[in-house]
């Protein structure tokens, strides 16, 4: 994989480099170990600075980041025996959303979630993980066969949205989301929804409706794209840094809003630096939430659900 | 109820400019007539048929029996849970919104009788923001179902809506699941659930609720789909084929029941009633 870096990282990767090199030419001997040791201190104490202080755009693009950890990286890390099912029964095989039955642990689940490639050739396939109607119906389809032989549902939400096309709007794009919702409402088994990267509106709540969902610290989740917004209400894209300020897209607004149920914190740097620690917590995580709910009857867990999101939202009573 | 006054002063306010020889003149097919006869024609165009917004009220007189309405929930008004700003703030913007439109918010919901049958229902108010869903309509919504459920009674939405609203973030998107939900527990219940598509529905309104009806009406040539056509444009940098995501090219493909006319929507509701709540 081709290391990438955002703009606010540069400084840091800049320093590792001179890490990197001045490594080399010492070879494995003690030579320039104080000049390296200081180094290193000093890009630690940067890296902190600089995600301490991270804003909301900045964060935004951590989710986009090309080398985050993507659906089958959890997946290869987390799970054993994963078996993909493919195809929605009706018209095609979407790669946008990956799924299959797998080990979590000791556990039988049923694993599906958003894809997106790592190249353009990858992202030929799996469409920058933008589901069409196909993805959304193989997904209720999946939910519902894990409802019947009571296997614990696992999402992984990344997508910057369900694809806008002619096709996509042909073949019932509204429909195919809204029998998600109203499907994944009705389900018997525990749910567990993690937002990985981009909860891109409509297209990540597909995947959400679940009794506990959680999110990496960096990733973000809103009902439209910053820069959509940008440009209908500020008539102008580049305010898309305003728009995602304004939004609370982040991990940590949302969980003070109460929407979602906890964050999972990310590795120095970002998931995208380690992603087996990333895994690991992510794993932990989950595995938490599924043994609180693992006490829960079928009923319980829907009127669970249910409750969760019948109380979202915030109005007031005029007078 | 504020509204009931409201529109009878608009009425009166039409009446007067009709007196002055006030002429409307179709967008779609150029003719010009009196503004007095698309009233009449309930907003539909006595030339050639196009069907332009006809406002909440207006539906309200057209579907339910006369005075069976009773609107629920008149009171809710939106919040600013997010401190939303952009070149206004978002209290500003709704406060505004009630102003110039009457209603307290983008969703006029309640309990009323078509042909002495109960329903519980709730019509979009377009002109309010864009009719375009935060925490009160999908509260508004999800009540309807819930009451539809406690009553046993069949419930009936008329969908006019851009989406999920953006001032709200993540509250906005939320309703989506919120009203979804409310569906699931209302078909547990056996009562029936008629979503009536009106021009536009897209966005997070038709990707929950307004596609989830048992059966789905919609009227001619309404806008309806997930994302609008210009966002498509832009996406796929191609021109959209004639008549795409209207109410006709959804029915060629399968995602509407059948498309009415607006003087005959009562009518065919009624029938629909008939035959799934007996």
């Amino acid at each position: 994989m081709q290391t990438q870096y955002l703009d606010f990282e540069r400084p840091l990767v800049e320093l590792e480099q001179q890490i990197d090199e001045l490594k080399q030419v010492a070879g494995p001997g003690v030579l320039f170990a104080e000049e390296i040791g200081r180094l290193e201190e000093r890009a630690r104490k940067l890296q902190i600075e600089i995600f301490n202080d991270l804003d909301a755009w900045q964060k935004v693009q951590l989710s986009r980041h090309p080398n985050r950890p993507y659906m089958l990286d959890y997946v290869e890390r987390l799970m054993t025996d994963f078996i993909e099912l493919h195809g929605d029964r009706l018209h095609g095989e979407d790669r946008a959303i990956v799924a299959g039955l797998a080990k979590f642990g000791d556990r039988r689940v049923m694993v599906i979630g958003h894809q997106k490639g790592r190249n353009t050739k990858e992202n030929l396939v799996r469409n920058f993980g933008m589901a069409n109607p196909e993805g959304y119906r193989k997904a209720r389809r999946l939910f519902q066969l894990a409802d019947r032989f009571g296997l614990p549902i696992l999402t992984l939400i990344d997508t910057p949205g369900a694809y806008p096309g002619i096709g996509a709007e042909e073949r019932g794009q509204a429909e195919a989301i809204a029998q998600c919702l109203v499907t994944m409402a009705a389900l018997k088994v525990p749910v567990i929804a993690t937002v990985i990267g981009e909860g891109g509106s409509g297209g990540a709540l597909a995947l959400g409706v679940a009794n506990r969902v959680l999110m990496l610290e960096y990733a973000i989740y809103s009902v439209i794209s910053p820069e959509g917004c940008a440009s209908i209400l500020w008539k102008d894209q580049s305010k898309a840094a305003e728009a995602a300020r304004q939004l609370r897209i982040t991990a940590a607004d949302l969980h003070r809003f109460g929407l979602v149920d906890a964050v999972i914190e990310e590795p120095a740097g970002g998931a995208h630096r380690d992603y087996e620690a990333t895994a690991r917590k992510v794993g932990a995580a989950i595995g938490g939430y599924l043994d609180s709910l693992s006490g829960m009857t079928p009923d319980e867990l829907v009127g669970d659900r249910y409750d969760k999101f019948r109380a979202m939202g915030v109005f007031e009573t005029a007078k | 109820m504020g509204w009931f006054g409201k529109i009878r002063a608009d009425a009166d306010a039409e009446k007067r400019s009709v007196d002055e020889g006030l002429w409307r003149k179709c967008d779609e097919c150029g003719e010009a007539r009196l503004a007095e006869e698309f009233a009449k024609n309930l907003q539909v165009c006595p030339a050639c048929g196009y069907h332009y917004q006809l406002d909440a009220p207006g539906w309200v007189n057209l579907i339910l029996d006369p005075s069976s309405f009773v609107e629920r929930d008149p009171d809710l008004v939106a919040a600013d849970p997010l401190a939303f700003k952009d070149q206004k703030g978002y209290r500003d913007r709704s406060r505004a919104s009630r102003k110039k439109t009457g209603f307290g918010e983008a969703m006029l919901s309640g309990d009323g009788k078509i042909r002495d049958r109960d329903v519980s229902v709730g019509f979009f108010v377009f002109q309010f923001m864009g009719g375009s869903m935060g925490s009160v309509v999908g509260e508004k919504v999800a009540r309807v179902f819930e009451r539809a459920a406690e009553r046993r009674c069949p419930a009936i939405i008329f969908n006019a809506s851009g989406g999920a609203r953006m001032q709200e973030g993540v509250y906005s998107l939320m309703q989506m699941a919120k009203t979804s939900a409310a569906i699931a527990r209302l078909r547990a219940t056996g009562q029936p659930y008629i979503s009536v598509l009106l021009n536009p529905t897209t966005g997070g309104v038709a990707a929950s609720f307004a596609f989830l009806g048992d059966v789905i009406v919609a009227e001619p040539k309404a806008l309806i789909g997930f994302a609008g056509p210009r966002v498509i444009e832009q996406t796929i940098r191609q021109k959209l084929p004639e008549g795409f995501q209207r109410s006709e090219f959804l029915v060629d493909h399968g995602m509407v029941d059948f498309i009415a006319p607006r003087h005959e929507m009562r009518s065919r509701l009624a029938l629909l009633l008939d035959h799934l709540a007996g």
